[in-house]
């Protein structure tokens, strides 16, 4: 506890068991000290660690018992992985004598997580404890984020050992660049004559989002960030074209065909944004800035890498840069920002359309809220439609795409940010993933509001069975019939519906209003597809901007 | 892109976890690990993993960048090529009936090898020395019936120039 209090640490998720009693009974002790917030399930505990985490850039704590306790983290830790989120999660496990007997609830977790965590260890001997705490304190946050799991066999949580405090070691901007590679990038930049900057979840990660606002200033280039890396650049600035790849938007997809230079920040370059890896900016050089050079030449050959965090990077690489101007560039994106809006269509003027009742709370909250999705259809019109202005507002599962992730997080990040008003945006396939959260939400009255879109399919799956499997829904199709303001009365938490434009507005003013857990239901046409869309390894520079939905019935199974 | 066979040297943590890390690292990411041999060095604390692969040159950036990441590894060298001696060792039984026994001798002879175990109808032989040549000693022992065989993995230094 005092080693958790060191890193300053106030707040931990978990759920206790028998391997961890021991832990739980310090937790009591420390109980003014350190808030616990007890979930439903250990998935949830994991998933509002990474809320907190990604919503503060604090390190979230998680705590389960051995067992099934900790397998239930795996989904969560592995969440946290795809995005380098600093998580340190504490398992226990059963006796240092039980081990590898299969005694009861014993099972290897540093076996399982090692691919699904940064770093793992087990813990062994008391006098390793502490000092072990603060590696993986250091480790989750220094380089290239990601979690840390630490397992602790019941009868070292008993042991007792002196307590020799220590400063928090502080972690060390990585810069591997060399003068000769600043002046190389800063030659390709001033060459370039229609340059495309590209900002991912390390420009927020390493806190850049004030350096690349310069950048793209001084180098006078349109910008689009990744799903991970919403909000590392305002999305209301003129020079913001929207995401890029499998969702992006049409802007976005002519000048990345257009651009001769393309600046990737904080980026892996993913397979949903690159697409087909012959065509992506195949006539631009490409230059990228990342703090980890296993994502250099990983998925797409880069001409020029800087190694080293985003912020430290650009700040040396700015001074050699003079103003640059390529207005007629810049005109073309406009044309085009204005030519290629995103627009739902609804063949009913009446019926309500996500991007409404999303583009409704982007105004009424200012932009200022966090944003927390689940992933399908719905994480998408998250991302596309609120126009996300600062660095941590959207917290979302990009790389393991993780449903049920969203409802943890948003108590997480909630938690974390008491004066800010958290959304989870939310299908219901994802919903009923961990709805079970509902009571937590309750019991530590979380005044996060859940934005439930109720399509009554897996949207985002019918979307892929319409276009590639000759509309053929396989157990898309949900019929579940269930009644969510009853489900959310029996949570004591207050449910609110939208069923008509006319509800959008007082709905969400009701909900915004209300320091309370709040569940929305907003039923939606079950054949609202997410476009543009760019086909799994497709040419991204050709999105379909259109789907025509020849039948309103039939096809489910 | 063409696929070359390349020797890496690891130095990690002497800890129990180190090759499954590795190993499992190789596995997850589909790289191919033709052999690999760990030992503990001069310095207790500190294990030396010599690693045999098969890997395009992007694959190969991959691998070294990959491990590279592993928290308990301290230095990955690329091997390949001259700058390393190379060696393997390899123990086999072959089988000999009171005709063949000489012939095998002779061929052990041949390879500098060394009798270690002499039975009724068999032989051990043991020889150390580049994968090349414990490949061609193999090919010459077959004939004779190789009964069980157990060989090192490379294990490989750089040269002092």
């Amino acid at each position: 506890m005092e080693c958790l209090l060191e890193q300053g640490v106030d707040t931990v998720f978990g759920y206790p068991g028998g391997s961890v009693l021991n832990i739980y009974d310090a937790l009591y002790e420390y109980s003014d000290k350190i808030r616990h917030i007890l979930t439903a399930h250990e998935q949830g505990a994991s998933h509002a660690a990474d809320g907190y985490a990604r919503s503060t850039g604090r390190t979230g704590v998680v705590i389960a018992t051995s067992g099934p306790g900790a397998t239930n983290l795996v989904t969560g830790l592995a969440t946290a992985n795809m995005d380098s989120v600093p998580v340190v999660a504490i398992t226990g496990n059963v006796g240092c004598s039980s081990l590898g007997l299969d005694s009861f609830q014993e099972v290897d977790i540093t076996g399982v997580t090692i691919p699904i965590t940064k770093h793992n260890y087990i813990v062994k001997d008391i006098t390793k404890l502490a000092d072990t705490i603060r590696e993986a304190f250091y480790l989750a946050n220094s380089g290239r984020k990601g979690p840390v799991l630490i397992d602790v066999p019941k009868d070292v949580t008993a042991a007792q050992c002196e307590y020799t405090p220590k400063q928090p070691q502080p972690i060390p901007v990585e810069n591997h660049t060399t003068a000769h590679e600043l002046e190389r990038a800063a030659a390709l930049i001033m060459e370039a004559k229609r340059p495309f900057v590209y900002t991912g979840g390390g420009v927020i990660a390493s806190e850049a989002a004030e350096p690349v606002l310069e950048l793209v200033n001084r180098m006078d280039a349109p910008v689009s960030s990744s799903l991970m890396g919403q909000g590392s650049f305002d999305n209301t600035d003129p020079r913001y074209m929207g995401m890029l790849g499998m969702h992006g938007t049409v802007t976005a997809a002519k000048a990345i065909e257009n651009c001769d230079l393309f600046v990737g920040l904080g980026t892996r370059f993913s397979d949903r944004v690159i697409g087909d890896k012959s065509t992506f900016a195949k006539n631009a050089k490409i230059l990228q800035i990342d703090i980890d050079p296993a994502e250099v030449n990983k998925n797409i050959g880069v001409d020029l890498a800087l190694i080293g965090d985003v912020k430290a990077v650009l700040e040396q690489l700015l001074p050699l840069l003079p103003q640059q101007n390529h207005s007629e560039w810049m005109e073309q994106i406009q044309s085009w920002k204005q030519e290629y809006p995103l627009v739902m269509k609804a063949d009913d003027p009446e019926a309500v359309t996500p991007q409404d009742v999303i583009e409704t709370l982007d105004e009424l909250t200012k932009g200022d809220a966090i944003i927390t999705t689940e992933v399908g259809q719905h994480q998408m019109w998250a991302a596309q439609f609120y126009k996300f202005r600062h660095p941590r507002s959207l917290v979302s599962s990009g790389g393991l795409g993780t449903m049920g992730y969203g409802f943890g997080a948003a108590m997480g990040a909630q938690v974390g940010n008491p004066d800010k008003r958290v959304i989870n945006i939310a299908g219901d396939g994802s919903f009923h993933m961990n709805c079970n959260e509902l009571v937590t939400a309750y019991k530590f009255q979380i005044p996060m509001i859940e934005m439930l879109f109720n399509n009554n399919v897996l949207g985002m799956v019918r979307q892929w069975q319409r276009l590639f499997y000759g509309r053929r829904f396989s157990q898309t199709t949900l019929d579940r019939g269930t009644d969510y303001m009853l489900l959310a009365q029996a949570y004591h938490i207050k449910g609110l519906r939208i069923t008509k434009k006319s509800d959008i507005r007082p709905v969400l003013e009701e909900a915004l209003s209300l320091h309370e857990p709040v569940l929305i239901e907003c039923v939606i046409d079950r054949d609202i597809n997410v476009l543009p869309m760019v086909p799994a390894g497709a040419d991204i520079t050709k999105p379909i901007t259109h789907i025509t939905i020849e039948e309103k019935e039939g096809g489910a199974k | 892109m063409k696929s070359k066979t390349y020797v890496l040297s690891i130095l990690a943590d002497n800890h129990s976890g180190v090759l499954l890390r590795i190993c499992g690292l190789f596995a997850r990411r589909g790289y191919n690990l033709l052999s690999i041999s760990a030992a503990e060095t001069q310095d207790p604390h500190i294990s030396r993993l010599t690693i045999v692969t098969e890997a395009d040159d992007q694959t190969l950036e991959q691998i070294i960048k990959q491990v590279q990441k592993l928290h308990e590894i301290h230095e990955v060298l690329n091997l390949s090529g001259d700058i390393s001696v190379k060696r393997e060792h390899v123990l086999v039984r072959a089988g000999c009936s009171e005709e063949t026994r000489d012939g095998l001798i002779q061929v052990a002879n041949l390879y500098r090898a060394k009798v270690l175990n002499v039975a009724e109808t068999e032989l051990m032989l043991e020889l150390t020395g580049s994968p090349k040549k414990i490949d061609s000693f193999l090919r010459l022992v077959k004939p004779y019936g190789i009964i069980k065989m157990a060989r090192s993995g490379l294990i490989a230094l750089e040269r002092e120039l």
